[in-house]
């Protein structure tokens, strides 16, 4: 039970204040504006976006900003600020199809059509620190490549290559309203609809954990990147006022395809199975952890056994995946639990001493 | 092209413009026409879903700011208009935007407004895919020699 506290305002004041002049750092350096943050550590604000569930690069920056760059603190003010915004509608499914892709890699299948795109990305660099950040310099250009009929090249889905053998299952559109978790407690078990949507706002953390576990043979699934592509589509949405629907906007998402190996079931025939991860931003490791989760969690469906795996419970992972349940919950244990605690002393105290009147009865018995 | 379909593409045009190039070519029109309010504009989320695989049932992902308002113009043209951000004047000069399109001025609209936006948002891309161009990669597998 907790039993509310009254006083310490000045005492809080103070701190607050105190908290401000330290966000703020030494003045004697330039402060941060929010455009940097934004455009400069712009992987920061695709996490906040993705684990905070609004997407909106500025707001993403000015959370950094206030929560002096402790991320979980700024998704905890994003999703507090998402609470307040009036729900308009939702999308159309993104097509990821069409996106335009600044990166993608196909770790199965070298000669993709459409091609494999690096991107801007860390993979094949050498992790060592590179001084030259440290003193302010100028860029070098990236090299860009002219390519008019680059321009109009699709990139169509690797998962599709493999669907024309049978090789894979596949992934039947329905017109089924997917259920909400931010409408509707999450009731268990969950639908596949509802484990995505839990995943894809879950702390990266935990689902890296969880995701190498499987790895590790705890459930193991024998993943490949069949796909991996980052890039820009469009956000298109029934307007009512309309009748027809309109692109609202443009995002740029993570999206990760596994292909799994599966030896069959009771159910299933022998065939790849598929593991899915969609992100806000570019949150490629969060992807790919996703993924791998999502199909050690499809054990069931797939008619496969229970190996006892935590990534194959779904009461543990869907209950425990969402960071700022888990803060807000570890965090609280040291705020004022004064009368909480004054009864567990008095508890432990009537305990003691009925332990000891006991104990020297039985001494006096003995004599 | 249906004049929804084009209808539906100056809208997904402005909408996904950046405020600020919005408000450089808008700014003549906004001082020139007045109009009234049928809804103001405001902030709202709109829940983004996403296909389970790409091409699977769908799922809620996440939500995305939006600004929406709707306006009359004085010749009764109605304009409306939805756009990604929490910006109001960028939603303010797309619902301009679109109500003037379906006025006799359309073709100075499209020519100072428009075109420059398409032509902009051109380059844009072409800078990203020429840059992914540049980073498309040949991978090879090594044969081993049995020697």
């Amino acid at each position: 039970m907790y039993v509310a506290v009254k006083g310490g305002e000045k005492a809080i004041d103070a701190a607050h204040d105190w908290l401000a002049e330290v966000r703020r750092g030494d003045p004697a350096v330039a402060e941060l504006s929010l455009a940097q943050i934004r455009e400069q550590m712009s992987l920061a604000v695709d996490r906040v976006m993705s684990e905070g569930s609004l997407h909106d690069p500025d707001l993403a920056a000015l959370a950094i900003k206030q929560s002096r760059g402790d991320l979980i603190e700024a998704i905890f003010l994003i999703r507090a600020y998402r609470t307040t915004l009036p729900r308009f509608g939702a999308s159309h499914p993104i097509k990821t199809d069409t996106m335009q892709c600044q990166r993608r890699v196909s770790a199965t299948f070298k000669d993709v059509p459409g091609g494999q795109i690096l991107g801007p990305t860390f993979d094949y660099t050498h992790r060592l620190l590179d001084f030259k950040l440290a003193a302010e310099g100028a860029v070098p250009d990236a090299p860009v490549e002219d390519d008019p009929d680059l321009l109009a090249e699709r990139k169509p889905h690797v998962m599709g290559f493999l669907n024309k053998d049978s090789l894979i299952e596949t992934a039947e559109p329905d017109d089924e309203t997917p259920p909400d978790l931010t409408r509707a407690p999450m009731e268990l078990p969950a639908n596949r609809a509802l484990r995505l949507q839990n995943l894809t706002r879950a702390d990266e953390g935990f689902l890296l954990g969880l995701a190498y576990s499987t790895q590790r043979g705890y459930a193991r699934n024998h993943a490949f990147v069949g796909e991996l592509r980052i890039g820009k589509v469009a956000v298109e949405m029934d307007i009512p006022e309309l009748g027809f629907a309109v692109e609202i906007g443009e995002i740029t998402v993570t999206e990760c395809e596994t292909v799994n190996q599966f030896k069959g079931s009771k159910t299933e025939p022998p065939q790849f199975t598929r593991g899915y991860g969609l992100v806000f931003g570019q949150c490629e490791r969060k992807a790919i952890s996703m993924a791998l989760v999502d199909r050690a969690l499809r054990w069931k469906e797939l008619g496969e056994d229970n190996a006892g795996a935590p990534a194959q419970d779904e009461e543990f992972v869907l209950s425990h995946s969402d960071n700022i349940q888990a803060t807000g919950f570890l965090e609280h244990i040291k705020l004022p639990h004064y009368v909480d605690f004054q009864s567990e002393l008095e508890l432990i105290r009537s305990i003691r001493a009925a332990a000891n009147a006991a104990q020297q009865d039985t001494k006096i018995t003995a004599e | 092209m249906d004049d929804q379909t084009k209808r539906k593409n100056w809208m997904g045009l402005l909408a996904k413009s950046a405020p600020p190039t919005m408000e450089e070519l808008c700014a003549p029109l906004s001082a020139t026409h007045s109009f009234d309010w049928l809804r103001q504009p405001e902030t709202g989320g709109v829940m983004v879903r996403g296909r389970t695989g790409g091409t699977g049932s769908a799922f809620n992902m996440g939500e995305v700011t939006v600004t929406r308002c709707s306006l009359r113009l004085k010749c009764g043209a109605v304009g409306h208009a939805y756009v990604q951000g929490r910006d109001k004047a960028h939603a303010t000069q797309a619902a301009l935007v679109d109500a003037l399109m379906q006025t006799a001025q359309a073709e100075h609209v499209e020519q100072d407004i428009l075109q420059p936006l398409r032509q902009q948002r051109m380059q844009q891309q072409a800078a990203i895919q020429g840059r992914a161009n540049a980073t498309k990669v040949d991978f090879f597998t090594m044969v081993r020699g049995d020697d």
